[in-house]
C-alpha cells in the first residue's frame, strides 16, 4: 500500500489521469473500427521523431533558464545543417550524419550568442526566449530566400533561386534511421511474418528464416501487407542521446549546472561561474534542438522551412510539462512519459473521434487537442517549489 | 505635567514566546522619551501595540492597557491611532517616489475645490486645490525649522530630505499630539542628524510629545528628557537623560555589568592570545558594498587557530565583512592570507585558498533546498577540490560518485545529529536547526583553514544551538582551524571567542577580550567610544 501511494505521488495525478485516458482510447479503438497496430505504429514513430526535441529542453531547465521557448533557433541550425548536406549532394548515412554535424556546429554558435543574451535578462528568460524564437524565424525567412543555394531539388523552379518551403529528403536520407534494424510485421498470404531490417524474417510455426530471397520484400510480385513497424534506429538514437544527457548530468559540470538551476546564489557562493554554466546549458539545448529536427525530418520525410520552426517549440514544451517536469527541474523519466502520453493522445484522439463521428475532421481535432494539451501543460508550470 | 499617553503593564507573547511583560511608562505633552534596547528587546513590538498593527490582533492581542489623554483606548486599526493624533515615522521610508513633497505630505488629505460635480457625485471627482496644499505643506515644513522644496520629487531628494518629508507628513495632521520616530537618524549623515535633532526640539517646545527610538545613544542623551531602557521585553530602567552617561545606558541595555576587578591581567593575556602563532588572516582597509550592511573601513588580523568574534548591532556592517572577503558582495581592500595577498570578489579564489563560509542567509545562499542532504554537503568540495569524482577514460570525464557523497552525508548526519529520514531527504523539508547543521557540514567538508561563520544560531532552537557551537569548538581544536564568527548575540560570542571585535557604522569600533565587562561592549556597540575614554581597547 505504502509503495502504491508513493508511486502515485511520485508519478503525479495528472499523468495518471492522462495515462488512463490514453488507455481508454486504445480500448475503444477496436470497437469503433480503428486499426490498433496502425495507431501503435504511429505512436512509436512520433515518440522517436520528437524525443530528442523534448530532450533538448532539459539542460536549460536544469540550469534555471526556464523552458526553452527559443527552440526554433536550434531548429534553424538543424535546417541549415540539413539543407547544406543536401546542397553538397551527400546521400544516405553519410549525408545524414554530415547534416547532424553541420547542424551541431551551427547550433553551438547560435547557442553561444543566445546564452549571452539570456544572461542579461535573468528572471525574464522565457519571455525573451519566445521572442528570440520568433525573430530568428522571421530573419531566416529572408535568409532562406537570399542564401546562395543551388541544388535543384531545393530551389524554386522558375526563379532559380530561393529555397522552397517544403523540401523532400527522399533519395537523400529519408527513413534512414527508421529502417535501421526496424522490426516490421507483414501479412504474407495470411501468415504473420516478423522481419528485422527486412532481412531476417520469422514466420511463427515454421522456423527462423535466413535471408529472405531477393532481400527486399517490397519487390515481390505479391505485395505483402505491412501490419506494424517499429522504428528501431530512431528510438535507439533517441535512447543513445538520452544516455549522453543522463551521463552529462552525472559529471562535475552537469552537477554544477543542476546546482545553478536549484539556487544560483548557492552555486555562486560555491565558486561556480553561474553565467558560464547557463551559457553551456543554452548551447547544449540549442545543439540538441538542431540534432532533433534532423531526426524528425528523416522520419517525416520533409524539411519544412520558413514558418516551420515556429510550430516545434510548443509541442516539445507541452510534452515535457505533461511528463511532470517543473520549470527548474526536469528528468529523463519526465521526457519519456511526457512524449509517450502527449504523442499518444495526439494520435489517438482524432482517430477515435473520426471513427465515431464518421466525419473527417481529424485536423481540426488534432489542433484542438494539441493546443488544449499545451494550455493544460502550461498551467502545470506553476507547480514550482520555493 | 499630565501624561497624554500611558502604557500600563503592557505584555505580549507570540505563540507562547514572551516578548514583552509588564512595561509601563508615561509620556507627557512636549516631552521627548528615548526608547532604547538591543535588537529584539521589544521596542518595535511595543510600538506595534500602540498602533494596533494587524499582526498584534492576529496573534492574540496584548495584555495591559494604554491610556490616551487619561482614558483607556483600544484602537482597532492603525487608522484609529492616526485619527487620535498619533503619528509614526517608520524606519523604512513609506513615500511615493514619483510624487512631490507636497503630494506626499498631503496624500489622501488633499485640499479640494468645491464644485457642482462634487455636490452631485462625491468628493472623489473634485479638483485639487494646489495653492492651498502648497500652503499647508509649507506650514508643516516650517514647524520643523528646515527648508524643503515643496515641488521636488521624492526620488530626486537626498535621504535627509526624505526623512523630513516623512515627519512633515505626520505633523501636517491638525490634531497630532505624539510622534513616534523609529531609528530616524539611521540613514542620515551626522550634519543631517543634527538638523533633525534641533527640529525635534522645536516640535517638543510646541507641545508635541515624541517617542524617539535610536541605537545612537549619544543622540538619545542629547535630545531626550527621559530615557526608557528595555531589555528582553522588560523595562529595566527609566531615568532622566540629564546626568546619565552613554556608558550607564549602554550597560543597562546589554545587562548587568560583570565584576571587573582583577580581570584586567587575564584580559591582557587573552589579547595577546597565541602571539607565537603566525597571523592567518590580516585585513586592512576593507570596504564592502552589501545592501544594509555596508563596511566602510575595517582592519583586523586573526592568528592561526584562533576563534575570533565579530559583533555589533544589526545594520552596522558586521555581516558585510565575511560576505566581502568571500566575494559575495562587491568589495575592496588589502586582505592577506598567511601573508600572501588574496584576490577579492571571486568566491572561487577564496574557496580555493582554503577559506569557507557559513552564510547567515541559510535558505538563500547556504542551501540547495530542492536537493538532498548529500548534494548540499558535498557540492562545494566536489566543485572546488574535485572530491567525490571518479575520472573516466583517463580523466577526460569527471564522474560524480553518488556513493561517496552518500557516505560523507551519513557521516555528518551522525556527527552533527541531523534529524532526517535519510541522506537523500530534501533539505527544504528539514527544520531550521538541521538546515544550519547541513550548512556547517558543507563548510567542514571543504576542510577549510579559515572558516567564517555568520549568525550560526539565528532562528534555531536551543538544542541545535548547543550542537552548532560545540561542533565549531571541536573543529577548531581538532584541526587547528581558524574560525571567525559573526553574531548579533554577544553572549554567544563571549562563550566561544577569545577576542571580539565590535563593528559600528562600517568600522571596527574596538576589539575586546571576552572577559571584558559587558558595559564596555555596550559602549562600543552604541558607537560612543570617543565619549567614554576607557572603552576602546583596540588593537588597530
Amino acid at each position: 500500500m505504502e509503495q502504491i501511494k508513493r508511486f502515485l505521488s511520485d508519478f503525479g495525478l495528472p499523468r495518471i489521469i492522462i495515462a488512463v485516458f490514453l488507455l481508454a482510447l486504445f480500448m475503444m479503438a477496436p470497437a469503433v473500427g480503428v486499426n490498433v497496430p496502425d495507431a501503435l505504429k504511429d505512436v512509436f514513430n512520433r515518440f522517436g521523431m520528437n524525443g530528442i526535441l523534448v530532450l533538448a529542453l532539459i539542460p536549460m531547465i536544469q540550469a534555471g533558464c526556464g523552458l526553452n521557448f527559443g527552440l526554433p533557433l536550434g531548429i534553424i541550425a538543424g535546417l541549415l545543417g540539413a539543407t547544406i548536406s543536401i546542397e553538397m549532394g551527400y546521400v544516405g548515412a553519410y549525408g545524414f550524419f554530415f547534416a547532424i554535424l553541420t547542424a551541431l556546429s551551427f547550433g553551438s554558435f547560435f547557442g553561444l550568442a543566445y546564452g549571452a543574451l539570456l544572461n542579461r535578462v535573468k528572471g525574464g528568460e522565457m519571455m525573451i526566449a519566445t521572442y528570440v524564437g520568433l525573430s530568428s524565424v522571421m530573419l531566416m525567412q529572408i535568409g532562406w530566400l537570399a542564401l546562395p543555394y543551388k541544388s535543384a531539388v531545393m530551389i524554386y523552379g522558375f526563379s532559380g533561386e530561393g529555397l522552397r518551403p517544403t523540401i523532400s529528403v527522399d533519395g537523400f536520407w529519408r527513413n534512414i534511421l527508421d529502417n535501421f534494424m526496424s522490426i516490421k510485421i507483414y501479412d504474407i498470404f495470411d501468415n504473420m511474418v516478423v522481419t528485422i531490417s527486412d532481412f531476417w524474417a520469422y514466420i511463427p510455426g515454421i522456423k527462423w528464416y535466413g535471408k529472405i530471397p531477393g532481400n527486399d520484400i517490397g519487390k515481390w510480385l505479391y505485395e505483402p501487407k505491412l501490419i506494424f513497424a517499429f522504428p528501431t534506429g530512431t528510438i535507439l538514437l533517441f535512447l543513445f542521446v538520452a544516455l549522453i544527457v543522463w551521463a552529462f548530468f552525472h559529471m562535475k559540470t552537469g552537477t554544477a549546472m543542476t546546482a545553478v538551476g536549484s539556487n544560483p546564489i548557492y552555486a555562486r557562493a560555491a565558486g561556480i561561474n553561474v553565467n558560464r554554466m547557463r551559457t553551456i546549458s543554452v548551447m547544449l539545448s540549442t545543439m540538441l534542438g538542431a540534432m532533433g529536427i534532423i531526426v524528425y525530418q528523416q522520419s517525416f520525410g520533409f524539411i519544412q522551412l520558413y514558418d516551420g520552426p515556429l510550430y516545434m517549440a510548443f509541442p516539445a514544451i507541452a510534452a515535457i510539462l505533461i511528463g511532470g517536469a517543473r520549470v527548474n527541474k526536469a528528468s529523463l523519466p519526465n521526457v519519456f512519459t511526457g512524449v509517450i502520453l502527449y504523442q499518444g493522445i495526439l494520435v489517438m484522439t482524432p482517430l477515435i473521434f473520426n471513427a465515431m463521428l464518421k466525419l473527417d475532421m481529424s485536423d481540426v481535432i488534432r489542433i484542438i487537442v494539441s493546443q488544449g494539451m499545451i494550455l493544460y501543460a502550461l498551467t502545470r508550470k506553476t507547480k514550482v517549489l520555493k | 505635567m499630565d501624561a497624554i499617553l500611558s502604557f500600563r503593564d503592557i505584555g505580549k507573547q507570540f505563540y507562547g514566546n514572551r516578548v514583552l511583560s509588564g512595561v509601563s511608562f508615561d509620556v507627557a505633552a512636549g516631552q521627548i522619551i528615548g526608547l532604547v534596547g538591543e535588537n529584539g528587546a521589544g521596542k518595535s513590538t511595543l510600538m506595534k501595540i500602540l498602533f494596533s498593527m494587524p499582526e498584534i490582533h492576529e496573534t492574540g492581542g496584548y495584555e495591559g492597557s494604554i491610556l490616551w489623554n487619561g482614558s483607556e483606548v483600544k484602537f482597532k486599526t492603525p487608522f484609529d491611532a492616526l485619527d487620535a493624533g498619533i503619528g509614526m515615522v517608520h524606519q523604512e521610508f513609506s513615500l511615493i517616489p514619483g510624487f512631490t513633497t507636497t503630494e506626499n505630505i498631503l496624500l489622501n488629505r488633499e485640499s479640494l475645490h468645491r464644485s457642482v460635480l462634487t455636490d452631485i457625485f462625491s468628493t472623489r471627482i473634485s479638483m485639487l486645490d494646489r495653492e492651498n496644499m502648497a500652503l499647508r505643506s509649507k506650514k508643516a515644513i516650517a514647524k520643523l525649522g528646515v527648508t524643503l522644496d515643496p515641488n521636488m520629487l521624492i526620488k530626486e531628494m537626498p535621504v535627509g530630505h526624505k526623512q523630513f518629508t516623512e515627519i512633515a507628513r505626520e505633523l501636517c495632521r491638525d490634531k497630532v499630539k505624539l510622534i513616534v520616530l523609529d531609528e530616524p537618524s539611521a540613514v542620515l549623515t551626522e550634519s543631517e542628524a543634527e538638523v533633525l535633532l534641533s527640529s525635534l526640539r522645536l516640535l517638543a517646545n510646541e507641545g508635541i510629545a515624541i517617542i524617539f527610538i535610536s541605537h545612537r545613544l549619544r543622540e538619545i542623551v542629547d535630545l531626550c528628557d527621559q530615557i526608557v531602557v528595555l531589555r528582553d521585553g522588560q523595562k529595566i530602567s527609566e531615568l532622566p537623560a540629564k546626568g546619565s552617561s552613554v556608558k550607564t545606558i549602554a550597560s543597562l541595555m546589554v545587562g548587568r555589568s560583570v565584576e571587573t576587578q582583577g580581570q584586567t591581567d587575564v584580559a591582557d593575556t587573552y589579547m595577546n592570545y597565541g602571539s607565537s602563532e603566525p597571523i592567518a588572516l590580516s585585513v586592512e582597509q576593507l570596504w564592502v558594498d552589501m545592501p544594509g550592511e555596508t563596511v566602510r573601513n575595517v582592519a583586523f588580523s586573526v592568528r592561526k587557530g584562533e576563534i575570533f568574534g565579530i559583533g555589533g548591532l544589526a545594520g552596522q556592517g558586521k555581516l558585510g565583512i565575511p560576505n566581502g572577503i568571500m566575494g559575495l558582495s562587491p568589495s575592496g581592500g588589502n586582505v592577506k592570507l598567511h601573508g600572501k595577498p588574496m584576490q577579492l570578489g571571486s568566491p572561487y579564489a577564496a574557496l580555493k585558498r582554503g577559506l569557507a563560509f557559513v552564510s547567515e542567509d541559510r535558505r538563500g545562499v547556504g542551501l540547495l533546498l530542492d536537493e538532498g542532504i548529500d548534494w548540499n554537503i558535498a557540492f562545494s568540495a566536489m566543485q572546488i577540490q574535485n572530491k567525490f569524482l571518479k575520472p573516466l577514460l583517463g580523466g577526460l570525464f569527471q564522474w560524480r560518485s553518488d556513493r561517496e557523497m552518500l557516505n560523507l552525508a551519513n557521516e555528518y548526519i551522525k556527527l552533527l545529529e541531523i534529524k532526517c529520514t535519510g541522506a537523500r531527504q530534501r533539505v527544504g523539508n528539514l527544520s531550521g536547526g538541521n538546515q544550519q547543521k547541513v550548512c556547517l557540514a558543507k563548510a567542514f567538508a571543504l576542510r577549510p583553514d579559515i572558516l567564517f561563520v555568520s549568525e550560526p544560531t539565528r532562528g534555531i532552537d536551543v538544542g541545535a544551538k548547543l550542537v552548532v557551537l560545540e561542533t565549531l569548538k571541536k573543529y577548531n581544536s581538532e584541526y587547528g582551524a581558524t574560525i571567525i564568527m559573526i553574531s548579533s548575540e554577544l553572549e554567544e560570542l563571549r562563550s566561544i571567542c577569545k577576542r571580539i571585535a565590535i563593528v559600528y557604522e562600517g568600522r571596527i569600533e574596538g576589539i575586546l577580550p571576552h572577559t571584558a565587562p559587558l558595559d564596555e561592549f555596550g559602549v562600543l556597540m552604541a558607537g560612543a567610544k570617543s565619549e567614554t575614554q576607557q572603552g576602546g581597547r583596540s588593537e588597530n
